[in-house]
């Protein structure tokens, strides 16, 4: 008997299972129902898009960047689109500006509201679920009616935005805030005031200040450590520094501290989206763009719902971008993950997942190469690559150098 | 002031309102105006840039001449991402972004979608021009 709870067990929890929405593989050390350890693994997912996106011209890759992710597609075509506009030395109409900031809060409205449902519906309270998804549909429909689509709305472009918002839009945008305005401050309430979801967030997924800053959280998870992080005060971009807002923070780090952090930012984008509005200002949609992007590389950080978003851009003067790098938000906050279930209970594992929330196929781009054994990171050539993929794959019972000639690399590349 | 069930009164007063669901398809549902929908191809305000073709991220496009100031599209409702770059490129807006969502098809074939112009009156339409590699 004590023999067997010594033991500890370490079982995987993915890359296929029901608490998770997308595939990623945690392998979590047990000892009885508290974890002990918890291995992440990423790249179940890649889809090699920053790849495909060298053999793009910029304008191609525009609408293959924006669909890194469904939910924070904006997020990203703006990023990708900052980081270009940097390198041509294009200067923004202010109404572009704008209207961007515009889509990109109404963008955090509707990321939040899933948020929060997708949050109930892993505490088991499925009724809060409903109910936001059912008001998310507000923002959806302002979005669709916008942009064109419900998701992947393709409303920036290289040099300003594609799409208007006219008077008739305008005033139903003002409308839908007041309704949702309405709905949050009722969230709020029963996020504060109800005792089940209280007791089930509070303590759960504890990330100290401390600690937020050592592994680097981003967005509302770093907020609800008391981490006052956030691009839109920090590195203002579009037109973030022409609009007054309040930074949410919360000192309680924990799972509820981030549910009141992101109600707390519905409110504050009410605000946003309203004053934007109000001053939105008159004159061209977009300055032309030319479609050779000239020599430059740059960085360009992006407040994404879920938290900083960085891309990375080089050009070297053709039609297409000769390097794409993109940081999404979630591989931010997955160290941190780890570090918040150890010592915990297993059954908490769910929600603190979707606590950060978690997009993984935006995150699965990186390829880390170790030597096996020493696990130390080394310089090698394509041909050295191409000769140890062929050598693992003959490991695992596939000679891929007799099914198809294709496989075979040119010395030259 | 903290208690459990809290939405209890949101829940029972939801069973008097009408669902938030729509009855699709029994009620048709129409799009915003905006909408990506379908392509629509007008072939007789074609001058043949090409540049749709250039831009389309998925190469769902592709114009070819078949005579004098003649051009058809092949268009690949399959490839097509409704980003609607094409329609935004075109500068003699020879393509339209419809309303028309439905375009779920079991045939792969009838998603691809040939636009003619007017046949051309006097000969036959010569050999694709073949310019692209």
């Amino acid at each position: 008997m004590s023999e067997i709870r010594s033991r500890n067990v370490t079982i995987p929890i993915g890359p296929q299972h029901p608490a998770l929405k997308e595939p990623t593989s945690f392998s979590v050390t047990l000892s009885g129902e508290k974890i002990l350890q918890v291995g992440v693994r990423l790249g179940y997912n890649h889809r090699g898009i920053e790849k495909a996106c060298e053999s793009r011209s910029f304008i191609q890759s525009l609408y293959l960047i924006e669909r890194v992710c469904g939910i924070c597609s904006h997020s990203h075509s703006s990023c990708f689109v900052q980081a270009v506009e940097e390198i041509a030395g294009l200067q923004l109409p202010p109404r572009a500006m704008y209207l961007r900031t515009i889509v990109a809060e109404l963008e955090r409205l509707h990321s939040h509201l899933l948020w929060l449902g997708v949050a109930g519906h892993e505490i088991g309270f499925d009724t809060l679920l409903m109910y936001t998804w059912r008001d998310r549909e507000i923002v959806m429909d302002l979005l669709a009616a916008i942009t064109g689509n419900r998701v992947n709305y393709g409303m920036n472009t290289f040099g300003g935005v594609r799409r208007d918002i006219s008077h008739e839009q305008k005033a139903d945008i003002l409308k839908a805030m007041d309704t949702l305005e309405e709905r949050t401050k009722y969230y709020i309430s029963v996020a504060t005031e109800e005792t089940t979801l209280i007791q089930r967030l509070s303590g759960v997924g504890v990330l100290s200040h401390d600690d937020a800053i050592r592994l680097g959280a981003v967005g509302p998870t770093a907020r609800a450590s008391n981490v006052k992080r956030d691009i839109r005060k920090d590195d203002p971009y579009a037109a973030y520094d022409q609009v007054p807002f309040d930074l949410i923070t919360s000192d309680c780090c924990d799972v509820y501290g981030r549910t009141l952090v992101r109600v707390g930012e519905l409110m504050e984008s009410y605000k946003l989206i309203r004053h934007l509005l109000n001053n939105l200002p008159d004159g061209p949609l977009a300055v032309k763009a030319p479609r050779k992007i000239p020599t430059g590389e740059a960085v360009s950080r992006y407040e994404a719902p879920r938290g900083e978003d960085v891309h990375y851009v080089r050009a070297n003067g053709s039609e297409k971008p000769d390097r794409v790098k993109v940081r999404a938000p979630t591989l931010a906050n997955v160290q941190a993950v780890a570090h918040m279930l150890k010592d915990r209970y297993l059954a908490d594992l769910p929600i603190v997942v979707a606590a950060i929330d978690p997009c993984f196929s935006c995150t699965d781009r990186l390829i880390d190469l170790t030597r096996d054994g020493d696990g130390r990171c080394d310089v090698i050539t394509w041909g050295q690559l191409h000769d140890y993929s062929m050598r693992w794959y003959k490991g695992q019972g596939m000679d891929l150098a007799k099914l198809n000639n294709r496989f075979k690399c040119g010395e030259s590349s | 002031m903290k208690h459990p069930g809290r939405m209890v009164r949101q829940v029972l007063s939801s069973m008097l309102r009408k669902p938030a669901t729509v009855r699709y398809p029994f009620v048709k549902v129409t799009m915003p105006k905006r909408f990506r929908g379908r392509l629509r191809f007008y072939a007789e305000r074609c001058i043949g840039c090409r540049l749709c073709m250039r831009d389309c991220p998925t190469d769902a496009i592709q114009i070819r001449k078949i005579a004098d100031k003649q051009f058809e599209a092949d268009i690949d409702m399959a490839k097509c991402i409704y980003c609607a770059q094409c329609v935004d490129s075109c500068p003699k807006k020879a393509l339209e972004s419809t309303l028309d969502f439905e375009l779920a098809q079991l045939d792969r074939d009838k998603l691809r979608q040939t636009f003619r112009g007017q046949p051309p009156a006097s000969q036959k339409p010569p050999e694709d021009p073949q310019d692209k590699p």
